[in-house]
């Protein structure tokens, strides 16, 4: 069963980290967040409680700024929560190593650092990081080679990563992230920089592999319709909190989207899946000239 | 059927990818032993390349030859003289370039070397103090007494930046500004110092700003030798590691490492690795920066290579520049080293814009 809800606070299980576990449930418990300085006691997130349970496509949704990538960050121990704990299958993972997390949890980055770039192939590989041991470079480049596959990209295996576009970058933290082979991925706006013939792909694949290698999948996103049209699930974060959270028809309703992206919007729904059509409430005329304004080829020679 | 030989031709190709990358490697080492030879000869007139090569080999063998025939004179000369910096050389040069590459990439700036935490600086006041007030940690003076005061000089600035990034999470940023500012108070310090002294310890301090291997005696090596090979089998053993530290603090920490704790593991080894160094021949800029550098543009960013290829680059650089400088005599290494290998970096960071590698 792929369910999300509101956490119930007496589920204590026993301790184990995922392992050959086939079920995933992530606890999160009284999750607060801020960042130190100036703001200290005004919380990034406060006090967010949610329950994910099984392999499926969960997005997070929410304006800019709201803390959706500190709140997944929060979750794989890139920053340590100030208040609460995030259980996996009722382990805390602030007891677990880096070391141990990075078996379990895999994270493609919004932005990647090229100062030392390397290939396409050397970085995907960097993906095996957590598991390799002596001996089994093959075994990981045979991996390497499998998710340069199912990005399609095995075209760009020997290319330096700097020499790429920036849509070709997130191909390659994605197959970085896949070569991980996580029980749970994360993912930050993984399409923002694709076209949109890859923004359907690959959300559709990510949706397939949560299903193929029994994964949770969890990302951000700022497209809406992307992320009604695959999530199982979806979370809606609003004022350092969840405002809303459910089905994609649930969550993705007009005044949802009018309360916490403060737009207008109309939602129909296409294929039993909610669609959103945005709604500019300035009026201004413009006087839309079209006779004047032209852009046009020009005939050369 | 057919995808597995696709992916086998991924693993073959990545394979024979390493091989040419080797080929730098060798290249190097080849290198250094023309170097030496030519170093040999200069030591000593009256022998060709091969009969120089041919001593070497037999001193390290232990044969004796009859005193006072022109090989005895020979070895004498090559051992006494030349050989203790063409050692110095090719240790301190795989040591600060191994240093380098390091430093560039615990720090993930191409602008790192090893001094950019103030090593220098520090072992520059250490030793400066030795020379200008002639105060000492052993409280023995001449060499011995500025080795140490050079050594634990240059340990000062890591130990201030080890201690706060202990006590709040320093971003590689910040532990280079730190090391910045620690840099210039040591400075100023020395500057100070040098203004107030006599012309002839300004110049001997001068030099060892700049350094030299003039001054490397037999007994200097040993340490040298020691630290520069348990540090750089240290470093061998953590370059993947370092590839994954690449890709910037966050996604390293998700693959599984944890990176304030290497970081600081890291620069205190380099730090080691540095100051032994330094100590015996002052401060040899330039090669840290560079030898990394050239090695990326020829072999990528791969730690596994660059690493190793550094440190092969680095001494074939340094013995190189320590040759000319000697046989044009009294121009510190240093300077040679700058002045010839300046415009060649250059012309290899123009030669890659254009195209034919494309490291950055």
């Amino acid at each position: 069963m792929r369910s999300i809800s509101i956490r119930s606070k007496e589920s204590e299980q026993s301790a184990i980290l995922l392992g050959d576990d086939p079920e995933i449930n992530v606890d999160i418990d009284g999750l607060s967040f801020s960042y130190k300085g100036a703001d200290s006691d005004k919380n990034v997130l406060s006090d967010i409680s949610l329950n994910i349970h099984g392999a499926q496509l969960v997005s997070i949704l929410g304006p800019n700024g709201v803390g959706k990538s500190t709140f997944i960050h929060c979750l794989n121990k890139i920053l340590d929560p100030t208040g609460g704990c995030v259980r996996i299958n009722g382990t805390n993972v602030q007891d677990v190593s880096i070391k141990d997390l990075a078996k379990v949890m895999g994270y493609v980055p919004y932005t990647s650092t090229d100062n030392f770039p390397l290939s396409v192939t050397d970085t995907v590989l960097m993906g095996r990081h957590p598991h390799s041991k002596w001996g089994s470079l093959d075994d990981d480049l045979r991996i390497v080679h499998e998710m340069l596959q199912l990005i399609g990209i095995e075209d760009l295996a020997e290319r330096n990563f700097n020499e790429l576009s920036a849509g070709q970058h997130q191909k390659v933290m994605l197959a970085r992230g896949l070569a991980q082979e996580p029980r749970i991925l994360f993912l930050d706006e993984p399409t923002s920089n694709l076209d949109v013939r890859f923004q359907l792909e690959i959300t559709r694949m990510l949706k397939r592999l949560s299903r193929q290698k029994n994964m949770l999948v969890i990302m951000i996103s700022h497209d809406i319709n992307i992320a009604a049209k695959y999530s199982d699930n979806i979370i809606m974060l609003h004022g350092g909190g969840i405002y809303a959270l459910g089905k994609p028809q649930d969550v993705i309703t007009p005044d949802n989207i009018r309360h916490v992206y403060e737009v207008g919007a109309d939602v129909i729904m296409d294929r039993g899946r909610p669609h959103l059509i945005l709604i500019d409430d300035d009026d201004t005329d413009y006087d839309d000239d079209h006779e004047y304004y032209v852009v046009e080829k020009v005939a050369v020679g | 059927m057919s995808e597995n030989l696709h992916s086998d031709s991924l693993v073959e190709r990545y394979h024979h990818l390493t091989m040419r990358k080797l080929l730098v490697l060798v290249v190097s080492v080849i290198g250094v032993i023309i170097v030496v030879g030519l170093f040999s000869v200069s030591a000593y007139d009256n022998i060709s390349l091969m009969e120089a090569y041919r001593i070497i080999w037999d001193h390290i063998m232990g044969v004796e030859y009859e005193p006072r025939t022109t090989e005895w004179w020979a070895d004498r000369f090559i051992w006494n003289t030349v050989m203790p910096r063409i050692v110095a050389a090719i240790v301190a040069g795989a040591s600060l370039a191994a240093a380098g590459a390091l430093m560039q990439a615990l720090m993930n700036n191409p602008l790192a070397d090893p001094y950019s935490t103030g090593i220098s600086s520090g072992a520059c006041f250490g030793a400066i103090v030795a020379l200008v007030l002639g105060l000492t940690i052993t409280s023995t003076s001449g060499q011995s007494g500025m080795i140490v005061n050079a050594f634990v000089g240059a340990m000062i600035p890591v130990g201030v930046v080890i201690l706060i990034s202990k006590r709040m999470p320093l971003s590689p940023a910040a532990l280079i500004l730190v090391g910045t500012a620690l840099s210039y108070f040591f400075s100023s310090m020395v500057t100070y110092l040098l203004v107030i002294t006599d012309a002839d310890t300004l110049q001997n301090a001068y030099i060892w700003q700049v350094g030299t291997l003039d001054t490397i005696v037999w007994s200097s090596i040993p340490m040298m030798v020691v630290v520069t090979a348990v540090g750089s089998a240290f470093v061998m053993l953590l370059t993947r590691q370092l590839n994954v530290l690449s890709l910037g603090d966050a996604n390293a920490k998700t693959l599984g490492l944890d990176v304030e704790k290497f970081r600081v593991v890291c620069l205190i080894v380099m730090a080691i690795m540095t100051a032994s160094i330094v100590c015996f021949t002052g401060t040899i800029g330039f090669l840290g920066l560079v030898a990394p550098h050239l090695v990326r543009i020829l072999v990528g960013s791969d730690n596994k290579f660059v690493v190793p290829i550094s440190m092969a680059v680095g001494s074939f650089i340094l013995v190189l520049a320590d040759y000319i400088a000697m046989t044009i005599s009294d121009v510190p290494v240093g300077v040679v080293m700058s002045i010839i290998g300046s415009p060649i970096f250059f012309l290899l960071i123009l030669w890659q814009k254009k195209g034919y590698g494309t490291v950055y």
